[in-house]
């Protein structure tokens, strides 16, 4: 419950003793103000494991912010990192001490785009929990109540990729694809012994051929690119009706209206407390989403995929939109025909947030390297980002776009214990994480058989156990 | 560098026909893709299409183009190990661009990709500027088990992309193709087997059921390959039982494999239906295998090693995707090599018409899991061997491409860097001796949005 609390205010939730279920009314008099619907029915239970004082020396650190420390030292201590300097940093009483000379230290990889738990391995008909493809809106679903702890994803990305925290979505068969979910990379028993806990809440929307072509096929609305804009258009008047309607109830008291959960999470988009990621390939389409968020006064935190961002990055820098790109996918659909290798490079430096994302269960397993290969395609075009700028890419802007920067996503003192010691440079094909901490506890260790997780649905197979 | 560039513009600034040309590249970090380490300061001559020299303090004949490849990295090649390469330019919602789909075909067996391969395809170009200079082009199997026969093609940028057509004969062996046979790898086995003997009955007989598992052949560029079928195969007067599922042009189309006189690519995921494959050749003795994907391998690699077949493998499959690779693992590659089998890379499953360029990073990353306690890497040479010899060994054309050496065909690529590294990328790219153009869709892409300030014409006239 302290837990529950202690978020209230970013859900704006600001009553959650009141916390009501669907279809109460209240007969508290004009006057006084409406009672407030509980926004947090399925709060984080995820507490951190615990962990042991830890001096990392002699690495190179990159604080995923764009400093950068030759020699330098992390001390992880209750939880938090505690201090980043360099050789004049002394591990406390006690303290583990790892001597980490020719290795890299960053903060752990960030995925804003995954689909891990409710597009799990294996692949199955019965696993497929990722589009609720029923109809073009389907705002009030929550991918956290498809997220299957178990999948095996979760232990790939943490073990070989450094991937910390991480976003779930659902699919993009929808022009609302309902609602994403913010996740520790610890696996739990429960969904919500993993959720981030003050993450907001995400909003999955969809541009382009996906919707179009799920429900053109079935002969219905949206069947072409004006029918995706007239259908958001359309759902997004209904949604202004339903906050009025609300937010004169919050004020005014009265009958309390009646709940719409997909209303409601389309309200929270309206109010700021829930964050669009907006899955969009082309650069006119994006523009024309910028458009739409004007018209209905929201703000649009990313696009996601962004194939064509390097054609529109100052209209994304003007807007404050972070691109969540991908390095080298290209050509799988028209929409993606454009991608270019300099993608990411490209956007970067015309100013704009850009985030290196997977939407993938193996490429979340090498996002570091995509970073590489962004990197490098950039140098080749005369635009030099340095390594430490790259890992912007993969932590800070990342948890920026998640609103988590305040607790995660850079080295930073008082935050999360969030950090990968790598094995040598991890903008290398021949690197892989030697460590993984999460909130300051060790949950990957190569040099350890014992670190190395096992899903329920591994135990007993083929394979249990291996280093994977 | 300076002239390398120097070259670069030249090339495109010329207007004559791209030509083989006798070329001296001196002095660089010289990987020939036969599994053995860099060498230093070697020499490469490619000399009418062919390499004729590779090596430290080679003569540079007077007449030939000298590149000097200081501190570059000079490679045959890279070889796609599996891909669809040609086949399909976008996959999804793009009519007429996807030339994979053959589920509404009355034929499987019989089909040849060799027509439908298009070397102007954007695909082609963008997998040429990062070094691939060949690729074995898998059909993808339609309604039946037997996808048809796949080609071993160039990337160049002329009209003639296939070196070798109807390479092998494609199978699904795996959950796939047990989708295919009515729904179990029961089935998949029956209907495999019939289609083999009716094969064998067109073909006129000519071997029995053996009952023991034949020496496995050499696959080499010594067996025989057809290039023509046998007309007789077709005629009139064969006389086929009233119970043949196959129609004739397909069983036609098997008997140069159950005749192993065709190589037959299986692509088989699980441990036990990779044993079932290798025991076939009890009733076929003739057949010349070899698997592809194989992310079980390593459970039971002795065996695959005892066969002697050939496998072309997912690299880092390490998910229990599904029910056919729960003892998936990167090591896989690693842990086959070492149980002596012979081991290429392909990217089974895996955006096969796109990722071919991400051959070389899988293989930096089996490079470094020498590194991860437990796990099973492989030395660089062998790992870049994977991706230039050794799957052009697995298809029977080890001969022509993959290696720098004399009499191969001159395939050669300079790389700014450690060709399995990320941040390296090819500088020149010979095929056939003949120098390539590097720019593509995505290069011009590139360059037009390179600034985004408006400018006196809009951005469709900047070319």
């Amino acid at each position: 419950m302290m837990r529950a609390a202690a978020r209230t205010p970013l859900l704006g939730a600001a009553v959650l003793a009141a916390a009501l279920v669907g279809g109460c009314a209240t007969d508290s008099g004009p006057k006084s103000p409406g009672i407030r619907i509980n926004a947090d029915p399925y709060p984080s239970t995820y507490a951190a494991y615990p962990g042991a004082p830890t001096l990392i020396r002699g690495a190179t650190v990159l604080d995923g912010e764009g400093g950068r420390i030759e020699n330098g030292s992390v001390l992880i201590a209750g939880g938090k990192v505690e201090a980043v300097g360099g050789p004049e940093l002394v591990a406390p009483a006690g303290a583990i001490t790892i001597e980490a000379q020719g290795r890299y230290v960053t903060p752990g990889i960030i995925d804003v785009h995954s689909h891990l738990g409710d597009y799990p391995s294996p692949g199955t008909q019965s696993h497929s929990d990722g589009n609720e493809a029923t109809s073009p809106a389907r705002p009030e679903v929550w991918a956290e109540h498809s997220v299957w702890p178990q999948d095996p994803g979760f232990t790939r990305a943490l073990a070989n990729g450094g991937v910390t925290a991480l976003q779930v979505l659902p699919g993009s068969a929808n022009l609302f694809g309902g609602r994403s979910v913010v996740l520790k990379n610890v696996p739990a028993r429960t969904v919500q012994g993993m959720k981030f806990p003050g993450a907001p809440y995400g909003l999955k929307m969809a541009c382009g051929e996906n919707p179009k072509r799920v429900y053109g096929s079935k002969g219905q609305m949206p069947q072409t690119r004006m029918g995706n804009i007239a259908y958001v258009r359309e759902t997004w008047i209904q949604a202004k009706a339903y906050d009025g309607k609300w937010d004169k109830y919050e004020r005014d008291g009265g009958a309390m209206p009646e709940r719409d959960l997909a209303m409601e999470t389309l309200r929270g988009v309206l109010d700021g407390e829930i964050l669009v990621h907006n899955h969009c390939y082309r650069a006119d389409e994006m523009a024309i989403m910028i458009d739409v968020a004007k018209e209905f006064g929201y703000k649009i935190a990313s696009f996601q995929h962004g194939v064509e961002a390097y054609k529109i990055a100052d209209l994304m820098r003007d807007n404050g939109i972070c691109g969540a790109l991908w390095a080298d996918w290209y050509g799988f659909k028209m929409e993606s025909y454009d991608g270019i290798n300099e993608n990411i490079a490209l956007t970067h430096n015309a100013g704009a947030c850009t985030i290196v994302h997977s939407d993938d269960a193996n490429g979340i397993q090498r996002l570091n390297q995509e970073a590489a290969k962004a990197i490098a395609a950039g140098r080749r075009a005369g635009i030099n980002v340095s390594e430490q700028v790259a890992w912007t890419w993969l932590s800070s802007n990342p948890a920026k776009s998640l609103g988590i920067f305040d607790r995660t996503g850079s080295l930073k003192a008082g935050k999360m214990g969030d950090v990968v010691l790598w094995n040598g440079n991890p903008f290398s094909a021949y690197t892989r994480p030697d460590k993984v901490w999460i909130d300051g506890a060790l949950l990957f260790d190569s040099a350890n058989p014992r670190l190395r997780p096992v899903t329920d649905f591994e135990l007993g197979q083929p394979g249990e156990g291996d280093v994977k | 560098m300076n002239r390398l560039l120097l070259l670069t513009a030249a090339l495109l600034g010329s207007a004559s026909p791209l030509a083989a040309q006798t070329v001296a590249i001196t002095n660089g970090i010289v990987a020939t893709g036969d599994g053995s380490d860099p060498v230093q300061g070697a020499t490469v001559i490619v000399r009418n299409g062919r390499v004729t020299a590779v090596g430290q303090g080679i003569a540079v004949p007077a007449d030939a183009e000298v590149i000097d490849a200081s501190g570059k990295w000079v490679t045959p090649g890279i070889v796609a190990g599996f891909s669809r390469l040609g086949l399909a330019e976008v996959d999804l919602g793009a009519d007429g661009s996807d030339d994979t789909e053959t589920g509404g075909s009355p034929f499987s067996a019989a089909i040849d990709v060799a027509p439908a391969i298009n070397p102007l395809a954007s695909t082609i170009a963008v997998s040429r500027a990062d070094g691939v200079t060949r690729a074995i082009v898998a059909p993808v199997a339609g309604r039946s088990i037997f996808g048809g026969q796949g080609a071993v093609i160039d990337t160049g940028s002329d009209m003639n992309p296939i070196l070798r057509a109807r390479a092998f004969q494609f199978v699904e062996m795996g959950e796939s193709g047990a989708a295919k046979a009515g729904g179990s790898r029961a089935s998949t086995f029956v209907l495999f087997r019939n289609a083999l003997r009716e094969a064998r009955n067109l073909g006129g007989g000519g071997e029995t059921i053996s009952g023991r598992a034949r020496d496995p052949q050499p696959q080499t560029d010594d067996v025989p390959y057809e290039e023509q079928q046998d007309p007789r195969l077709l005629g009139a007067d064969i006389r086929r039982g009233d119970d043949a599922l196959l129609n004739r042009f397909d069983a036609a189309a098997l008997v140069p494999v159950v005749r192993g006189r065709q190589l037959l690519l299986v692509h088989v995921e699980r441990a036990v239906d990779i044993l079932n494959v290798l025991s076939l050749r009890r009733e076929f003795p003739s057949l010349r295998i070899a698997l592809v994907g194989v992310s079980e391998g390593w459970t039971v690699a002795d065996r695959i090693a005892a066969s002697g077949v050939w496998v072309i493998a997912s690299a880092l499959n390490d998910l229990p995707a599904s029910f056919e690779m729960l003892a998936a693992t990167q090591s896989n590659v690693g842990r086959m090599q070492r149980a002596g089998v012979k081991v290429a890379i392909g990217m089974i499953d895996d955006n096969d018409t796109r990722y071919v360029r991400n051959q070389r990073q899988y293989a930096g990353n089996l490079v470094g899991l020498s590194k991860v306690p437990g796990a099973a890497g492989v030395s660089w040479g062998e790992a870049f061997a994977m991706i230039s010899s050794r799957p052009a060994e697995a298809v029977g054309v080890g001969r022509e491409i993959g290696t720098l050496a004399a009499g191969r065909r001159g395939d050669v690529v300079i790389w700014s860097g450690d060709p399995l590294e990320l941040a390296s990328a090819p500088e020149a790219v010979w095929i056939d001796g003949v120098r390539q153009p590097l720019e593509n869709h995505q290069s011009k892409l590139r360059d037009r949005y390179r600034s985004l300030e408006r400018g006196v014409l809009p951005e469709v006239y900047r070319k």
